[in-house]
Parts: C-alpha cells; sequence; structure tokens
C-alpha cells in the first residue's frame, strides 16, 4: 500500500511541473502584460517596473528563478497587489474558501444522500420521481441563478437571513453554503441511488430482508455501505472542484475566498498569481484524486489484492 | 513483501467486512458529527439591527467602494477605489473644495504664485501632523516627490509632478541629482516649487495622491525608498497624515478606517469611522443597499436606473461626471483616412437617442472632447447629428449611398454595455449611410494592446480627468502623445497646447485658446466624441455633506451621519 502511494505521488509531480511549465510559458503569450494600462505608462516607468519584477530577464531564465523560487516554496509577489505576496494572498482567502466548501460539502452530503437512498427505495415511483426531478433541476440551475433567486426569497422578501458577508453577521454563512451545496447534493442524490438500486438487487440483502430483518436495517446497515461507495469516488475530485470553483458564489455573496484571485488573475495578467492559483489548485486536484484512488483501493478487494501479490 | 502497516490496515477493513465496526453507524456518527458542526458555525439567524441604523448611531458609514485595492502606497497604486482610501488617509498640501472643486488649504495653510506664476511657495500649517504625533515638514515633501519621480519606484502617475523644472528629466534618468529638481525646503513650514511654465492647475494636483507626502522613517524601517512592496502600509505599520487612521484591511471584506486624534482640523471631522467594503458585483451592492447595509453605493444597475428615478425622495443622485466616452479613428487606415468619411461618420450618430434608449439617460451626448463646464470653460460644438450632411459627405468622398464602401470594424473591449453602444452605432451608420459595419470584441488586456499599436480602424475608449482642466483632456492629442492612439499630429496644434496656453496670462485668453485647439481638433476628427459619463450613486437619506461634483471626489471629513432617516416606503 505504501509502495503504491509513494509510486503514486512520484507519478503526480511531472504532472504539476507539466501545469507549470504550459501555464508560465501559455500566459507569457498572451498580448498585453500586467503594467498595460488604460492611461498608457511612460516607457521609463514600464522599464523599472519590469525591472523591479524581474520580467526584463530572457523568458528562460525568468522560468527557471520562478522554479528556484517555488522549490523554496516562495509563489513571488503580486502584480496587481503591490506590497502582498502571493502566498500571503492564498493564505488569506484558502480558510474561507475551505469553510464554505466544507460547509457546502456537508449540506451536499446530508440532502444528496438521504434524497438519493430515499428514492431508491421505491424506484419508478412517486417517491423516485420527485427526489430526482429535483435533482435533474439542481444539477442543470447555474449557481448565478440559484444564489440571486435565494437572496431574493429569504433575503429580501422574507427578510429571514443576511445576504453578503462572510461571518460579520449571524447567519450569513447560510446562503452561500446552500446555495454552493446544492448542485454537489444533486449530483450525490443521482450516484447514491444508482449506488443503493444496484446493492438492494444483490443477494444478501434479500438474505438479510429473508431473515426478517426490518426494512429501515436493511437499509442502514447492509445496503448504505456498499451503496455510497459511487458517493466516496466522487468526493474527491468534489473536494477540489468545491475549492476551485466556488469563484461565482463568492462574487454574489462578497465572500473574502480565493476564486476571485483565481479567475482575476488572468484579466489582469498577474503572471505570478495566475501561476501560484494554477499550482495550488492542480496540486490540490492531484491530491485529492490520490487520496480517492487510495481509499477505492482500500475499500476494493480486488485491488488490494493486486498491491499485496505481485502487484507493482 | 509486507509492510507491518498494510496488516493494520487489513485489520482495519476485516473489523469492518466482520461488522464488529458497523459503517452505517460510523457514517451516521460523522453525518451527525458533521451536522452538528455546520449548525453551530451557521448559528441562529434573525434580523438585528442593519449597518447602517448602528452606523447612523455610532458615527460609523459604510461605504460600497467598487473594488479591492491594489494597496495603500500614494506613489504605487492607480485607480479610483485606491483614490476614496488614500485620501481618507492622506491628506495633500492643498484639497478640492468638494462644491466648487477650487482649491483650499490642506497640509498647506496657504500659497503664494511669485516670477509670473513660476515659482509657488507653499506655507504649511505647523499644527499638520502625522498620525504617530510627529510634525508633516516641507522635507517630508521634497523626500516624497523623490520618491515619487524616482525612475526605481515606477510610479504610473509620476506625469502629474511634470510641471516641475527638471522633474521629467529625473525620471527619465537625464538628472541624477534631485538637488537639480525645482522642489526645496527652506525651513520646516516652507516649500518651494519652481515650475518650468505658469501652470494655473498646479495647485489642484496637490489633491491628487501621487504628489502626497509619506512619512519617510516608516517607509525606511520597511527597505528602501523605492520599494514598492514592502508592508509599510498594513496596518500597525503605517502612519498617515489626513482625517483618519487605517485600523483594519480584511483582503477583499472591508477596509476600516478610524478618526484621527492628529489631525490638524479634527474638530470639523463628524465621523468617527468608515467601513469601505469591495463590492464588485454591483447588482450584491445594489441589494445592501436596499437592505441598509450600506449607506453609499459606488454604481447604480443600469436595468435599476429608471426604477429609482421615479421614485419619490429618491436615494439615486446622478450628477456631470469629468470623462468622455468616444471612438478613437485610426487616421491612417482607409476608409477612414479620409476626413470627410470622418465626418460623416460622426454626424451620422444621433446622440441623443443613444443616450435616450441605450443609456437610460445616464449620459450627456458630447460633441467634443472636454466635458462642457470643465472649471468653466465649455467647449464649442462644431457639428450636429445630420444625417443628410453625412451622406453628402460620403458621396463626396466617393462612397455615394455606401456604394463602393470597403467595410469597417469597430473594436471594444468585451463588456456589455460597450457592446450595445457599438451595436446601436452599427445600427445608426447602417441605416444612414448605408455602410456595413463589423463589431469585434477583445479581452481587456489584448483590446489596450491592439489600442496602443493603433491596429483597429475604429475603437472605443474614454477618458476620465485626473485633474479638472481642458489641459487634461487636449494634450492627448499632441504629436505622438501616448494616448492619442490616431496618428493625429498638427504641429500648430501642439504649438497651442504646449507652449502658447501655459504662456495666456489670464483665464479668459487661456481658454480662447483652448477652443481655438479643440476647434482644429474636431474639424480634423481623429475622434468621435459620444457621450459625457455621469457619476451614479445611491446614497441613504441619513447622510449629509456629500456633494456631488464634476470629480466626483468625496471629501469624507465633511460628511455627517443623521439618525432616525429611513429609505422611502417603496424600497422596503
Amino acid at each position: 500500500m505504501l509502495r503504491f502511494m509513494f509510486v503514486r505521488i512520484l507519478q503526480a509531480l511531472p504532472v504539476i511541473l507539466v501545469v507549470i511549465t504550459a501555464t508560465f510559458f501559455l500566459v507569457r503569450s498572451a498580448p498585453g502584460g500586467p503594467f498595460d494600462q488604460e492611461k498608457v505608462v511612460i516607457p521609463e516607468v514600464k522599464k523599472a517596473l519590469e525591472a523591479q519584477y524581474r520580467l526584463d530577464l530572457p523568458l528562460h531564465e525568468q522560468y527557471f528563478a520562478y522554479l528556484g523560487d517555488l522549490a523554496q516554496g516562495d509563489l513571488g509577489p503580486s502584480f496587481k497587489y503591490p506590497g502582498r505576496s502571493v502566498n500571503e494572498i492564498l493564505f488569506a482567502g484558502l480558510p474561507v474558501t475551505a469553510e464554505l466548501g466544507l460547509y457546502a460539502l456537508i449540506i451536499a452530503l446530508c440532502i444528496g444522500v438521504t434524497a438519493g437512498v430515499f428514492a431508491s427505495l421505491r424506484p419508478n415511483t412517486a417517491q423516485d420521481y420527485v427526489p430526482m426531478s429535483l435533482a435533474m433541476i439542481g444539477i442543470c440551475m447555474p449557481s448565478f441563478l440559484l444564489g440571486p433567486l435565494l437572496v431574493l426569497v429569504f433575503g429580501i422578501w422574507l427578510d429571514w437571513l443576511p445576504i453578503t458577508g462572510w461571518g460579520d453577521i449571524p447567519g450569513d454563512k447560510i446562503l452561500p453554503a446552500v446555495t454552493l451545496g446544492s448542485a454537489y447534493a444533486a449530483y450525490i442524490a443521482r450516484l447514491s441511488r444508482a449506488g443503493m438500486l444496484e446493492i438492494l438487487s444483490q443477494d444478501y440483502i434479500r438474505t438479510a430482508r429473508a431473515k426478517g430483518l426490518p426494512e429501515w436495517r436493511v437499509v442502514t446497515q447492509h445496503a448504505l455501505r456498499g451503496g455510497l461507495i459511487p458517493v466516496i469516488a466522487f468526493l474527491g475530485p468534489a473536494l477540489a472542484g468545491l475549492l476551485a470553483g466556488s469563484f461565482v458564489v463568492e462574487t454574489i455573496f462578497q465572500i473574502p475566498g480565493l476564486g476571485r484571485f483565481y479567475v482575476q488573475a488572468a484579466f489582469n495578467r498577474d503572471y505570478t498569481m495566475i501561476l501560484g492559483t494554477t499550482v495550488f489548485l492542480s496540486s490540490l486536484i492531484v491530491f485529492f484524486n490520490l487520496v480517492s484512488d487510495i481509499i477505492a483501493a482500500w475499500l476494493n478487494p480486488r485491488l488490494r489484492h493486486h498491491f499485496q501479490h505481485g502487484g507493482s | 513483501m509486507k509492510h507491518p502497516l498494510s496488516g493494520a490496515a487489513r485489520t482495519l477493513r476485516q473489523a469492518i467486512v466482520w461488522r464488529q465496526i458497523n459503517t452505517a453507524r460510523i457514517l451516521s456518527y460523522v453525518f451527525s458529527a458533521l451536522s452538528c458542526t455546520l449548525l453551530l458555525s451557521l448559528s441562529a439567524c434573525g434580523g438585528g439591527e442593519s449597518n447602517v441604523v448602528t452606523g447612523n448611531r455610532d458615527g460609523v458609514l459604510h461605504y460600497g467602494n467598487g473594488t479591492e485595492p491594489q494597496g495603500l502606497d500614494p506613489h504605487v497604486v492607480t485607480g479610483v477605489p485606491e483614490n476614496h482610501i488614500i485620501r481618507a488617509l492622506f491628506e495633500g498640501l492643498a484639497v478640492k473644495n468638494p462644491i466648487t472643486l477650487e482649491p483650499e488649504p490642506g497640509v498647506a495653510e496657504r500659497w503664494e504664485f511669485s516670477d509670473e506664476g513660476r515659482v509657488i511657495t507653499f506655507y504649511l500649517n505647523s499644527e499638520a501632523k502625522w498620525s504617530n504625533g510627529e510634525q508633516v515638514t516641507a522635507s517630508d515633501y521634497v523626500w516624497s516627490w523623490n520618491r515619487a519621480l524616482h525612475p526605481m519606484t515606477g510610479n504610473e502617475y509620476s506625469y502629474m509632478l511634470f510641471p516641475v523644472v527638471n522633474a521629467e528629466a529625473y525620471l527619465k534618468g537625464e538628472v541624477t541629482d534631485f538637488n537639480d529638481v525645482g522642489v526645496k525646503a527652506l525651513d520646516d513650514t516652507t516649500l518651494k516649487v519652481t515650475l518650468n511654465a505658469a501652470t494655473p492647475y498646479f495647485v489642484q494636483l496637490m489633491d491628487h495622491y501621487s504628489t502626497f507626502a509619506v512619512h519617510p522613517e516608516t517607509l525606511m524601517q520597511f527597505g528602501e525608498m523605492t520599494d514598492r512592496y514592502t508592508p509599510w502600509t498594513r496596518v500597525g505599520n503605517i502612519v498617515s497624515n489626513g482625517a483618519f487612521t487605517l485600523t483594519e484591511w480584511s483582503l477583499n471584506r472591508r477596509i476600516i478606517v478610524e478618526k484621527n486624534e492628529h489631525y490638524w482640523d479634527r474638530d470639523k471631522v463628524s465621523l468617527n469611522s468608515v467601513i469601505f467594503y469591495p463590492m464588485e458585483n454591483v447588482v450584491s451592492e445594489e441589494r445592501m443597499f436596499r437592505v441598509e447595509q450600506l449607506h453609499y453605493t459606488q454604481v447604480v444597475p443600469l436595468d435599476k436606473i429608471p426604477l429609482y428615478r421615479d421614485m419619490p425622495d429618491t436615494p439615486y443622485v446622478q450628477a456631470p461626471y469629468l470623462g468622455t466616452y468616444y471612438y478613437l479613428i485610426n487616421t491612417q487606415r482607409p476608409p477612414v483616412d479620409d476626413v470627410r468619411v470622418r465626418k460623416a461618420l460622426a454626424m451620422s450618430v444621433d446622440r441623443e437617442k443613444l443616450v435616450r434608449t441605450v443609456l437610460q439617460e445616464t449620459a450627456v451626448p458630447a460633441y467634443s472632447i472636454t466635458p462642457p463646464d470643465t472649471l468653466g470653460y465649455y467647449p464649442p460644438k462644431l457639428f450636429d447629428y445630420d444625417p443628410a450632411q453625412a451622406r453628402a459627405l460620403l458621396a463626396e468622398a466617393g462612397y455615394p449611398n455606401g456604394e463602393g464602401w470597403p467595410g469597417l470594424e469597430i473594436l471594444y473591449n468585451t463588456n456589455e454595455g460597450h457592446r450595445k453602444i457599438a451595436v446601436a452605432i452599427q445600427q445608426m451608420w447602417k441605416s444612414e449611410l448605408g455602410i456595413d459595419i463589423t463589431i469585434t470584441n477583445q479581452e481587456w488586456k489584448v483590446y489596450l494592446d491592439s489600442v496602443t499599436q493603433i491596429d483597429f480602424q475604429v475603437a472605443r475608449r474614454g477618458w476620465i480627468g485626473d485633474y479638472v482642466d481642458a489641459n487634461n483632456f487636449l494634450d492627448l492629442f499632441i504629436t505622438d502623445g501616448g494616448n492619442n492612439n490616431t496618428h493625429y499630429s498638427d504641429p500648430v496644434y501642439d504649438d497651442l497646447i504646449l507652449y502658447k496656453a501655459p504662456k495666456a496670462a489670464t483665464r479668459e485668453e487661456r481658454y480662447a485658446l483652448f477652443t481655438e485647439a479643440e476647434t482644429m481638433l474636431m474639424e480634423d476628427m481623429p475622434i468621435i466624441p459620444i457621450y459625457t459619463y455621469t457619476s451614479k450613486h445611491l446614497i441613504h437619506p441619513s447622510v449629509e455633506g456629500l456633494h456631488s461634483n464634476l470629480m466626483d471626489s468625496l471629501n469624507l471629513k465633511y460628511v455627517k451621519l443623521v439618525p432616525g432617516r429611513t429609505l422611502p416606503e417603496t424600497l422596503r
């Protein structure tokens, strides 16, 4: 198992290096630079700025200098926010984005698993169609629509909840978390329904029922364990997606997270910030995929066997 | 090859398989633990008092401020949200009267002109203090202007100080000794500034943050004079001299400033604190205003404006703004290299209709580059909406009824507002002149690159004045000016702007020269003026002393909050 993990980590490193290299050269090939403004910048000033940020060096030297800094964990200074390093901005936004992602995930799991299991118990009846149609709507409804809708209903008409902010007013975390979580809840509902349907048709469930176990025990103790495997496999990419993809929700609700920087860095040609966020998020995605692979391997007896005997 | 740990994992797994550990139960524990965390941290919901109510009671202004500022170093950043915060924290030698925009005393209690306006002597108020209690001295200004002009600093607004003798040469490295630049501290409170020529608007520039003084010892504590990215502007480090001091800076969340007890004019400051919110989403900003979480919004969503305008006691405030929206023309690329074609295009834009329909009356039709009433200057109006004459001009240029028209492309930066205007103009040109127009959008930085390279036929452009003077608009079009972007070049025009106008003895004479220059410009039509901008805000009725003016420049020092006033019924 350890060897399997070690190999996977070794495989992940070149992936990240390719991401860095591709990003580095792609952003440089885009027209316009970080210091281009609507009011034209005096050439002498621009030269001074480029010198301060090493942009006057040949591109390959800049690349190796960047890799050198990166190896020491330094993502460089931000171009757009003078006086702040990319590290600092990332670490200021990460806890907020992570907290938002965590709440959204909890909401998604609570709603998604409940709805999915509920639907799987009476397939092709109203009990199945209603939650699954809702899930379909949830998947299709983009957060830039759902967010303002929730704000309109719960924030303005009913005046129950605050509509923006993060941790300023009690309750202001509810709407963003629900908005972000609902799309994932819909996916999880469909996955858990599918997983449960497969498990519920298995022989050992029939055996359990034949033993005379009450239905709720059959479901919670026997079926759920296997039925949720697809959901667990989905959690790795979902976690990465929640961290990288909360930009829209963060903008709607004025949340000081990472998402905004991730998107705006590209518009601003904030080279170090683009690289920093890309490296950071790609590492997260690689990491979460690794974790979910490991969990899947651990849960799947065939794979586990493969690693222990004669596996490489 | 068995690792001891794999044995442990197997034991755990077998325990699960044999139901010594019940997975479902674990899952339910995990779920309930997570749900409890969620409930606790989301905590009880409920109304409570709004920001406006508590703010009015405690003297705290809740201010929607566009975007997160790039930074707060006056010699490093550029931009409007930065300007609002920096001008709360710092004060220039002179400030602008919020109603007339004429300069009035700031750090300098008075100033004198001598040598026909070429020399300005600023007498600093000895009561002007830094927030650490030290006096603001004339030598602080010399040090700060050295920093603002130093080639290594990379100050994008360094040109604000170019009227000063040798300032430009110092920035370009032609003069290396700052003693040769025309700024001297005669003693602690006397600052003598020598200009290249009389510059009537120079005192006004003292209210621009690029000319502000910074506290030398504080900067040196964190790095070199010319360093751009030291943490000297952070809470706890920064020393400033304005009406407020910085007490909180949460990235992308809010910036809080509080009344500065060392400020010389502190008795006039009514607010205890201002909270600046970076509100990038204009729709969210309007919503926050409606539920009384903000006193002031930076903008108003266009589709909400008619609603607000029709409201009795509306909180909507619209005022002319020192900015012009226009189309640049590449005067070297056919078919617009022909002045008759350029005029035909300019005359067939129905600006009144454009403003009424697309812009919802939030702009003023423009027929020249300088906005009207720029400190008493009114630009000449040399043409009007005249499709008949436009058709005649086009025929004269060889395209009667649009026959033989080679096509024309309008370039704009990706933005829904610019697109709507381009589509409307495309339609007007099509129907009035019978010519085909294509419209193209480019992402912001790509568009900037095209404009700088003058790689377009017609391109959308906006210019917002840095100071209230026609010079700021007219000197765009001097030969090879960095913001000319049209290949327009006329030595007579250059002479008027660069040499004759600065030497004019009176305001009237100077404005007459500007009129002459502007007439030349509109005769040649390297640009098509479209509209003059307006500023648009929602202001809560409890806010007093926030005056509308051409620069949309507010001085928070004069702002007062009156408790007990509420938004109109229709909004609640």
